[in-house]
């Protein structure tokens, strides 16, 4: 709907100031995206055909995310981002609120400083997931899924399968996998991160890969690859 | 075409044509809840399940396209199957409150668990719980009813234009709502009540108010706004409890604006239900005898002028019209808003390309007029031509929403020549002149400019008559076709041509100008501002009340019929003058409503057309005469409070909310 009519939209003169819903304490009044962010965006509409700039919704979402956590430490999606994208790609903003709610990648919450994302499906928990939840409430002094530790340091929450399985059982903080955890390594994952650490994400036991645990067993003899060296 | 044989039927259908149409051509009855024949296709409720030869699984027919040679089946015991999971899975979230649901009695999801519900629930789990959501002062949201069909959000964004609608989170936390919670900025909220095919979606008014199998229900024609939609009028004992639209193609399709919908409750309000007499300047109460008799006594021989209002009904009208031809005092106006019309010829004062012909203009400028307000449906059908990638729409006047896009292409009058190269090259030209634009002093030449835009856009020919005036209220066409524009106008009258005026339900005028001392007689329905201003009131019915006759602005004849009676002591109003007739001693000629139709057939043939818009096409493109110099002045919109636009609409509690709640109010006028 255009800014500059003469007339409000509704009802031929009147005032359209009945929205009325309820102030949230943590909603920002406005968002305006950063020069970091306008950069990636100039790249990501331009991946589109003319008039189809809808398409590029959840990738300027993920932007808004990214840049909430640059500017608050909290990588969430607030209600004032989602109307600057929906005013961004020409969208009515209730289409950018549907995007946003269905995909649980966006936190329409502010959240902790680190998102820790447990697998609970069956792969994972089969593999130990219930130690990893264990490890993450007691190092990130968590209540359980959904809490925020006191500190703001941690918000936990249960994710359906990551896709990574084989590596189960697997705790994403943030945009990264950790991978073969059990109790202690995920304590001590925990406990870097408190430090402010940044540990190298993948196989917490040096799988290389998605191979067997300490190494090939298969196609050992093929020349030149690290498996024929070992043996 | 693309023949389809539907259990054993061969029926032919337009290949692209969806196996759910081609069931109903057959005369096969499909069960949907999400599927609506003027909404896109969503496909999502699954409950029109059929069974096509050769598909390995039932196919949900709403949303699968016909090929040829087609055989489909509608009732086998696969689609029986598949109908009845669905059922149950709908059933899963849904509660189990008909008795207190409004719904209840016209409920598709009732009506068609009769038909595909087991008798008992195998689901045992807890249900689902959603929080009621708040979308405006007209309707009533139960989210815990809601079957997901995406009807209203559809309609929001299709129809109304207001895509403030959606689905928010996924599976088990879908809900449909507005996510930051606002009233709908639509002018047609109301339909949402119809669409919606469970009770989510109620009307706030009528919430527990009757059960549909209470009602009787009259069929009627919806007066407040110049469509002339068709209505029906459900009532119990002597109270109006809700007006529902009819379907018509032509006209609203299925369509109403809130205002005629939601305005039943003003009729119960501020009515004027005794004949009142001002004596020593205060108005007080009298019987019919005194009120005729004086109003006899007073108008003997004096120079009379009428003025009908806006919504009044044609058979009134011709009655006044004869009472004061037999006086030989026939001063007639019909134009309180001071709409500067030619009566001279019919296609000047009508919407002539029809509402239906909206589908095939290519090429639209709109002048001084804002028909989002002023025809919410109508703006509808504008909307429905643009989504079917339609026409440009200019715009010559203020800047305004009109739900599709639209161009500001001037602001005057002066403007409106310029208009000429926005219609060039257009095959179906529509220029549609709000009643607005005539209601100042350059009105005529404004009318004689659009006209001669029109002519000068090739849009006066003999299959095409692109001139359109559109009228805001439902009588307004009528009083023209009844011959209400004779001797003074109005001006002349309040100048002090005339000793005595009698308002025909006419409050479209600032009273303020009648001269002290004219007598005013007030004929109506509502305590508005005339009546205040009146010397005798007469008491007559409203739209409701009375079978009558209406013209809406495309010039269809159409009848309304009486729902109720009259309140106290009111009085339809072709009686009312017939009795003042009688005391004057002037002979009108008919006695009953059957006998002044058949006078006012043998004087207006087109009265009899009942149902029918005039023929298409322009057959003399001599225009209206041209009445002066254009205005540089800007055009201003004549409706800014479309809630309260009218008497009725003033009397109702339920407009006065909307208007409340969208953001200003409205000094209320007093009654008396």
């Amino acid at each position: 709907m255009s800014q500059d009519q003469d007339i409000p939209s509704i009802g031929g003169g009147f005032h359209a100031t009945h929205a009325t819903g309820k102030a949230d304490p943590h909603q920002p009044d406005s968002f305006a995206f950063d020069a970091e962010s306008e950069a990636q965006i100039a790249k990501i509409v331009a991946r589109y055909p003319e008039g189809k700039q809808a398409s590029a919704v959840i990738p300027l979402l993920y932007l808004v995310q990214r840049q909430m956590r640059r500017q608050t430490g909290s990588a969430w999606v607030p209600r004032a981002g989602m109307d600057a994208v929906a005013a961004r790609l020409g969208m009515p903003p209730i289409r950018v609120y549907e995007v946003a709610t269905f995909y649980l990648m966006f936190n329409t919450r502010p959240i902790g400083t680190h998102h820790l994302q447990v697998c609970g499906t069956t792969p994972c928990w089969l593999r130990g997931s219930d130690e990893v939840l264990r490890a993450c409430k007691d190092a990130g002094e968590l209540k359980g899924y959904g809490d925020t530790s006191a500190d703001g340091m941690f918000t936990l929450t249960e994710v359906e399968c990551l896709g990574g399985c084989v590596n189960a059982p697997i705790l994403q903080v943030d945009d990264d996998y950790y991978e073969d955890l059990d109790y202690e390594s995920t304590v001590r994952l925990i406990e870097a991160l408190k430090r402010g650490e940044k540990p190298q994400p993948g196989s917490v036991i040096g799988r290389q890969t998605s191979a067997p645990e300490g190494g090939p067993l298969t196609l050992l003899d093929v020349p030149g690859s690290q498996g024929t060296e070992k043996v | 075409m693309a023949k389809v044989t539907v259990d054993g039927i061969e029926v032919e259908v337009p290949s692209g044509a969806s196996v759910l149409q081609a069931c109903e051509a057959a005369g096969k009855e499909i069960p949907r809840f999400c599927y609506h024949e003027r909404l896109s296709v969503a496909g999502n409720c699954r409950m029109c399940l059929v069974e096509v030869e050769k598909a390995p699984k039932p196919v949900a027919s709403c949303s699968y396209p016909v090929a040829d040679g087609m055989k489909v089946f509608t009732d086998t015991p696969m689609v029986r199957n598949g109908r009845r999971g669905v059922m149950e899975f709908l059933l899963i979230n849904h509660p189990l409150d008909c008795p207190i649901c409004d719904q209840g009695g016209e409920c598709d999801l009732q009506d068609q668990a009769v038909a595909y519900g087991m008798d008992k629930g195998r689901y045992t789990e807890g249900k689902r719980a959603v929080k009621d959501k708040y979308v405006g002062p007209l309707i009533k949201t139960i989210m815990n009813r809601c079957i997901h069909c995406t009807r209203c959000v559809r309609f929001a964004q299709e129809v109304a234009g207001v895509p403030e609608l959606g689905a928010t989170g996924r599976g088990e936390s879908m809900e449909i709502g507005t996510y930051i919670e606002k009233a709908l900025t639509t002018e047609l909220s109301g339909n949402l009540i119809d669409i919606c095919p469970v009770g989510a979606l109620t009307s706030r008014p009528y919430a527990f108010v009757a059960r549909p199998w209470e009602l009787a229900r009259t069929d009627s024609v919806d007066v407040l706004d110049a469509l002339g939609a068709p209505i029906t009028i459900s009532t119990r004992g002597t109270e109006i409890l809700r007006i529902e639209p009819r379907e018509h193609d032509d006209i609203n399709e299925e369509w109403l604006g809130d205002r005629s919908r939601f305005s039943g409750d003003g009729l119960r309000r501020k009515r004027l239900d005794r004949p009142w007499i001002r004596r020593d300047g205060k108005l007080v109460p009298a019987t019919w005898r005194e009120a005729v008799g004086h109003v006899a006594a007073t108008l003997r021989g004096q120079r009379v002028g009428a003025l009908a209002g806006p919504t009044a009904e044609v058979e009134g009208l011709f009655a006044l019209r004869k009472l004061l031809e037999g006086m030989g005092s026939a001063n007639l106006d019909c134009r309180g808003d001071g709409a500067r019309l030619d009566a001279s010829r019919r296609d000047f004062y009508l919407f002539n390309s029809t509402i239906a012909g909206i589908d095939q203009a290519d090429r639209i400028v709109v002048i001084g007029s804002n028909p989002r307000v002023e025809a919410p449906v109508l703006n509808a059908r504008i909307r429905k031509r643009w989504n079917q990638g339609g026409p440009r729409v200019g715009v010559i006047g203020p800047k305004v929403d009109l739900t599709y896009p639209s161009e500001v292409i001037g602001r005057s009058p002066q403007d409106i020549a310029g208009a000429a190269e926005f219609l060039q090259g257009a095959e179906r030209p529509m220029v549609i002149l709000g009643r607005g634009a005539l209601a100042r002093a350059d009105g005529a030449a404004v009318l004689a400019a659009a006209w001669e835009l029109t002519r000068a856009a090739g849009g006066l020919r003999p299959d095409w008559h692109g001139f359109n005036v559109l009228h805001q209220f439902g009588g307004q066409v009528g009083a023209l076709d009844a011959g209400f524009r004779a001797g003074l106008d109005l001006e002349a009258m309040l100048a002090g041509g005339v000793d005595a005026l009698w308002l025909m339900a006419a409050d479209d005028f600032d009273v303020a100008r009648i001269p002290a001392g004219m007598f005013v007689v007030y004929q109506g329905h509502h305590g508005d501002a005339a009546a205040a201003r009146a010397d005798v009131i007469l008491p007559g019915a409203a739209y409701v009340e009375k079978d009558g006759t209406y013209v809406n602005t495309e010039g269809r004849v159409q009848r309304g019929y009486l729902a109720i009676q009259p309140p106290g002591e009111a009085k339809e109003d072709w009686r009312i003058i017939r009795a003042t007739a009688a005391g004057l001693g002037v002979p009108l000629g008919f006695d009953s409503l059957e006998e002044l139709r058949a006078a006012l057939l043998a004087e207006a043939p087109l009265f009899g057309r009942i149902g029918s818009a005039p023929p298409a096409g322009c057959a003399d493109a001599a225009g209206p005469a041209a009445g002066g110099p254009l205005s540089p002045e800007a055009f201003a919109l004549p409706i800014t409070n479309y809630w309260q636009a009218e008497p009725i609409s003033r009397a109702s509690a339920t407009m006065a909310e909307c208007a409340r709640t969208y953001g200003a109010t409205q000094k209320l006028l007093a009654a008396e």
